[in-house]
């Protein structure tokens, strides 16, 4: 049985313009310990179709279809029952860390309340494990900082507390949308080259969320591209840097400037490309 | 055959130093020192890239250049005249020729004041003598110019894309007919494909009207493809600058060669071996340090 199978997923926004409609059909299965790549630009409707999975939409948003988690339905479940699966089945980490940690709590107290509200662990035994797994992000001298201040940290130290607070619950699945975007081209690829590790470590299923088809090259097994709500391309991630077969993901595809490869010009596509391809 | 040339801004040794606050009452003052002894010369007509990782002083130094911070040692001289000494009107004269973009599209534009308002904005500054209608007019073109309708001329900021806005600042850059601009990671916020579409217009512009840019990035491949050559900072210091071709084929610095070992490749089967060549470059420089 797949750990997660997401079956025609549709999120709705309503406006005071009407409806507007993020996704539009958004269907993929991912099995334990594997890992996917949701690929598309801003207003593809990625991020959108993974908060609805966490129940994580803004109010005004409805998703309908089906999203099975372990054989469980657990689309559009009251928040009550939800927060079984958050954190302790499912972990996220988010775009930007300054705004996801708080700022006036240390890093230990916002680490310990996880484990003492989710594994009802006594605050020294919280202590120690978030210690162990600040250590497991590769954050040196892990046993002085985690009593530090977020604003203490640089964006890469910051995004790897992000990480290591989502795994702290040994979830099943982790979401990462965006993890790198705010990030420096060397941290970068710190930060996705841990996430790499930890998956074989933790056997953690990742799905990573990303507008930069770069960085899915050596990190997930697949890749699904999306573009206006709807999914372009659903393959290996192998076969699709080998032969992309959908003029998006090959426009995406040499948008990217390479080192080793020089071009004159680069590809841009456009919501009127893709209107010129009958797509959109 | 470039080199044969004069260039139009010549800097040298140009280093920048803050004072950090004392730590409490008998602590000594800490110096930061940002830009430490910077040279470089850049010619009409080229693009030079400078990269470097957050905090290694490119964007201090960018900002050194046109006095918008000043410098502690070290000149920047423009067209024969240098800097530091320039009266303020000699100032004003300056920035109409050197203009800049910033990394933020929506950050650094006026909340409250339209598209047209703003890149008419450095016209009314610089050109007072230029009447409305022609002002006007100007805006219009300038608006084609970088691909934005003039139907939009009335619009705020905040009804654009993040694209859109980076164009608004490149159309208030260019509309003093500038000799330099300085892009301070003017792409990086923006997504692969309207990237894609900036950089190309840059380049566009670029070779249609002859100015030289100072493309500042963090990202050495985006440099690579917009900068015939590259200098590469780190903490403050140059250590390597060159033709783009070279220094990213044949890098001499241990940095620059990390810089390129983090560019993914979309190529699945060299990323995996780029990921081994990363663990070993990072684990030889934790060992130096």
């Amino acid at each position: 049985m797949a750990l997660l199978e997401v079956k025609n997923l549709k999120i709705d926004f309503l406006t005071h313009d009407g409806p507007v409609h993020a996704v539009k059909d958004l269907s993929y299965t991912l099995e334990k310990g594997k890992t996917l790549a949701i690929v598309g630009e801003s207003g593809s409707g990625k991020t959108q179709g993974a908060f609805a999975l966490m129940g994580l939409l803004p109010k005004n948003g409805r998703a309908s279809g089906s999203v099975m988690f372990d054989g469980k339905e657990i689309l559009n479940l009251p928040t009550r029952e939800l927060r079984s699966y958050r954190a302790e089945r499912i972990g996220i980490i988010f775009q930007d860390p300054m705004t996801s940690l708080n700022p006036y709590l240390r890093i230990s107290r916002q680490m310990t309340e996880v484990l003492e509200l989710h594994r009802g662990m006594s605050n020294s035994a919280a202590l120690a494990e978030s210690i162990r797994m600040l250590d497991a992000v590769r954050i040196p001298d892990a046993k002085n900082r985690v009593h530090m201040y977020p604003h203490e940290f640089s964006g890469g130290m910051r995004q790897r507390v992000m990480i290591a607070m989502a795994l702290l619950c040994s979830p099943e699945l982790l979401i990462a949308d965006e993890p790198t975007t705010a990030l420096d081209v060397t941290v970068q690829a710190e930060i996705i080259d841990l996430l790499v590790d930890l998956q074989e470590d933790f056997n953690t299923a990742i799905i990573l969320i990303t507008h930069d088809l770069g960085i899915v090259a050596g990190t997930c097994e697949d890749t699904l591209v999306m573009f206006d709500g709807r999914v372009m391309e659903y393959r290996k991630t192998a076969d699709i840097f080998d032969k992309p077969e959908h003029p998006y993901t090959q426009g995406l595809l040499a948008a990217v400037p390479r080192l080793d490869k020089k071009v004159d010009r680069l590809s841009t596509v456009s919501y009127e490309f893709m209107a010129a391809k009958g797509e959109a | 055959m470039i080199e044969t040339r004069e260039p139009i801004l010549k800097v040298r040794d140009l280093a920048v130093e803050f004072t950090l606050g004392s730590n409490g009452l008998f602590g000594g003052k800490k110096i930061l020192r940002a830009v430490k002894g910077v040279s470089f010369d850049l010619y009409q007509g080229e693009t030079l890239g400078i990269v470097g990782e957050s905090g290694c002083g490119k964007s201090t130094l960018s900002r050194a250049i046109i006095r918008l911070l000043p410098a502690t040692a070290g000149e920047a001289v423009w067209l024969g005249r240098d800097i530091q000494k320039m009266n303020s009107n000699e100032l004003l004269d300056l920035r109409k020729d050197i203009q800049m973009i910033f990394q933020d599209p929506l950050a650094s534009l006026n909340p409250r004041m339209t598209a047209g308002d703003i890149i008419a904005e450095p016209l009314k500054i610089h050109m007072p003598n230029i009447g409305k209608a022609e002002r006007a007019v100007r805006v219009a073109e300038m608006m084609q110019k970088v691909g934005l309708l003039p139907t939009m001329i009335n619009k705020y900021p905040h009804e654009f894309s993040g694209g859109q806005c980076q164009r608004i600042g490149i159309a208030r850059a260019l509309i003093t007919n500038p000799k330099l601009i300085i892009c301070d990671e003017a792409v990086s916020a923006l997504d692969v494909s309207i990237r894609a579409q900036v950089v190309n217009l840059l380049m566009d512009l670029q070779k249609e009207l002859g100015i030289s840019l100072l493309f500042i990035s963090h990202d050495i491949a985006v440099v690579r493809h917009i900068a015939q050559r590259i200098m590469v900072l780190y903490f403050g210091e140059v250590v390597e600058i060159g033709e783009a071709e070279q220094v990213t084929m044949d890098p001499h610095h241990d940095y620059t060669k990390r810089l390129i070992a983090s560019v993914p490749v979309p190529d699945p089967k060299v990323e995996m071996e780029r990921r081994e060549e990363r663990r070993r470059l990072r684990k030889a420089a934790a060992k130096a340090a």
